[in-house]
């Protein structure tokens, strides 16, 4: 079968997938209830089953209705910028605030199209000056500056 | 005149000089992210969100809603001036407000959005002092039955903004629903959807995931299109509009504000919905239609306008009702939460002068965008000019340390990533965010009135319709739906999302 609609097909399944999955969890896990007390579970079910049966009607209309086709994901920005947020999360305590804002700069920067060093280099070290100014001296959030032993 | 005594009151408040001079920071902020491309309102005021905590509580709220206005103020100086709506709001503007500037006629665009955004500001504050006690009257007697219909409805409305197909926009409502219920049931203390992650049991952190949603996926998208961007710089030349261009905006600015103020205090409506609506009704009753996106001043006058007096009304619901009307809201009851005030109907009894000190100064800050912006707009265009590759890498640190501050826990930023990612194959796939975004605010609302209304009526579901006011909501959000699904309106909804600039 030719699918007419890639996007929406992949919409459809995705998303009534999401659904079916956070209503069986919910069934099976989570008491469901009478109308009149509601378990914890009897929310999740229904939301969840109308969310699985709505993506089953999307996917069902896409294999006739034509729509545009899929679009790819580049994986490159979607890597360097998602891996420089989680990153600096993690590494705001252990490294301070001056060296985790230099990992996130260059990280994500190289998820870029161009990266000049010097360019990017010369932003981290503002972003650095400017980020202890404002939020730790301005705003008194308690972040550390460096990593803790030179400290 | 109670209302008169009231809005004394709150003048009172706001002019104190340290409110005063939160509300110009406010503005000042918010223009200024708020006029950076790809980063729209929600955004802006989750980032910003942290610098309020250790304020008092009317300050902090002076200063968000400052923030607010300022940063829907600046994504329209953007559409304008480089053609990326911020926000979807600004995205009206952008159609006409760009052609403008390319025609040299970018000062009296900008001119005239902010005057029309005073104006309309304006007749907002005093919509809300006096709509606002009615309506908390009437919420004293509302009882779950009613509060849920009312969400329903609002949702239903939120699906009307939406981009695409009715369904798509249905199922990212509910799939923000299922969102909302990760973290623990008040009711019976189980945990749900947590996974064994401990900092889920609050549930997903509303800034991390606007973040994500409206930010990194933004940013990330931003990335992927290798396209040049126009600027308007040198061409903005003189402010002031014609007499010819003035007179042509004063209807568009009355109806926009008019328009606005009702379609602001619908929860799900606001500031979007308003700006399209007003942008129809102009290209109707225009005598010049054909001029309508190649920079007919009405497309710029009415939507701004209308666009700022929704932000202002949909104060009236999350004040009153303490229903969040939109992502923004959400936050906004987020940080009163933070500063320890239930929002509600009780807020206006109880804290008379944060709750009136707070509308004034929505107008004060109104003026100081009139004031302080045309002379400002030197700056920001040299902030547009700044190149997008030193700017994502800034907009991200700003991002981060945001949502980490919210809670000084690196989880946050899991979240924040993962909803950036969903947020982004939302986007390939054609679902829009925003929808979503309200369902996740309102799941815990909804399902937490539901379950006391049908405790309360012992089981029985009709209890939605045998309660008047319930009935009408809901009955309302059944016409919204058909008239959803009429061919003649779902060829013009189309239509209007199709002269949207991509």
């Amino acid at each position: 079968v030719r699918i007419a609609s890639p996007r929406d097909f992949v919409a459809g399944l995705l998303f009534g997938g999401l659904g079916l999955f956070m209503a069986i969890y919910a069934a099976m896990h989570y008491q469901y209830g009478t109308a009149v007390r509601m378990g914890p579970g009897y929310f999740p079910v229904w939301v969840g089953g109308i969310v699985a049966l709505l993506g089953l009607v999307l996917a069902l209309g896409s294999l006739r209705i034509p729509g545009p086709p899929l679009e790819r994901l580049r994986l490159r920005p979607t890597l360097f910028i998602l891996g420089a947020s989680v990153a600096y999360g993690f590494l705001l305590k252990p490294l301070g605030l001056v060296l985790s804002t230099f990992l996130i700069v260059v990280v994500s920067a190289a998820g870029g199209h161009e990266f000049r060093w010097r360019e990017v280099v010369l932003l981290a070290a503002a972003l650095a000056v400017f980020s202890v100014g404002v939020f730790v001296y301005a705003l008194g959030l308690p972040f550390p500056l460096w990593p803790e032993r030179f400290e | 005149m109670d209302a008169l005594a009231n809005l004394a009151l709150g003048l009172q408040v706001a002019i104190s000089p340290g409110n005063l001079m939160y509300c110009l920071i406010g503005v000042l902020l918010g223009t200024l992210i708020g006029v950076l491309p790809g980063i729209g309102t929600t955004a802006t005021i989750a980032m910003l969100l942290p610098i309020t905590f250790n304020l008092d509580p009317t300050s902090a709220l002076i200063m968000l809603a400052g923030i607010y206005y300022g940063s829907q103020y600046g994504g329209s100086t953007t559409a304008i001036l480089v053609n990326i709506p911020g926000e979807i709001s600004s995205v009206v503007t952008a159609i006409d407000g760009y052609q403008m500037a390319r025609r040299g006629r970018a000062g009296p665009a900008l001119a005239v959005a902010a005057i029309g955004s005073f104006v309309a500001g304006c007749f907002a504050t005093f919509v809300i002092a006096f709509a606002a006690p009615a309506l908390a009257e009437v919420a004293l007697k509302f009882g779950p039955a009613e509060y849920f219909s009312l969400m329903v409805l609002g949702l239903i409305c939120a699906t009307v903004l939406a981009h695409g197909s009715v369904i798509k926009a249905i199922i990212m409502i509910l799939t923000g629903l299922l969102v909302g219920i990760v973290g623990t049931d008040v009711n019976s203390g189980v945990l749900r959807f947590t996974f064994d992650v401990p900092e889920l049991s609050d549930g997903v952190s509303l800034v991390a995931l606007f973040m994500g949603l409206f930010g990194v996926a933004e940013i990330i998208a931003n990335l992927e299109y290798r396209g040049s961007r126009e600027v308007f710089t040198r061409s903005v030349g003189k402010l002031m509009p014609s007499r010819e261009e003035m007179k042509r905006s004063l209807g568009p600015i009355a109806r926009g504000a008019g328009i606005g103020s009702a379609l602001g205090i619908l929860p799900g409506g606001g500031s979007i919905l308003a700006a399209f609506s007003s942008y129809m009704v102009e290209k109707k009753l225009s005598r010049r239609p054909q001029e309508f996106g190649k920079g007919a001043i009405e497309g710029v006058a009415g939507p701004e306008s209308a666009n700022n007096a929704g932000a202002q009304a949909s104060f009236i619901p999350m004040l009153t009702l303490g229903i969040p009307g939109n992502a923004v809201m959400a936050l906004m009851v987020g940080a009163m939460m933070i500063q320890g005030i239930a929002p509600g109907p009780q807020v206006m009894a109880e804290r008379p002068q944060l709750f009136w000190g707070m509308i004034v100064s929505m107008w004060v800050g109104n003026f100081m965008l009139v004031i302080l912006n045309l002379p400002l707009i030197g700056i920001w265009i040299r902030l547009l000019q700044v190149p997008y590759r030193l700017l994502f890498p800034s907009i991200l640190v700003f991002m981060a340390v945001g949502v980490y501050s919210v809670a000084n826990n690196p989880v946050d930023l899991i979240i924040m990533a993962v909803f950036g990612l969903f947020g982004l194959v939302c986007m390939k796939l054609g679902m829009e965010p925003a929808p979503l975004a309200l369902g996740v605010v309102l799941g815990p609302l909804m399902e937490e009135n539901l379950r006391r209304a049908m405790l309360l009526a012992r089981g029985d579901p009709t209890v939605f319709l045998t309660r008047p006011i319930s009935a009408g909501f809901l009955i309302a959000s059944v016409v919204v739906l058909v008239l959803l699904a009429l061919p003649v309106l779902r060829r013009r909804r189309e239509q209007v999302f199709a002269e949207e600039p991509t």
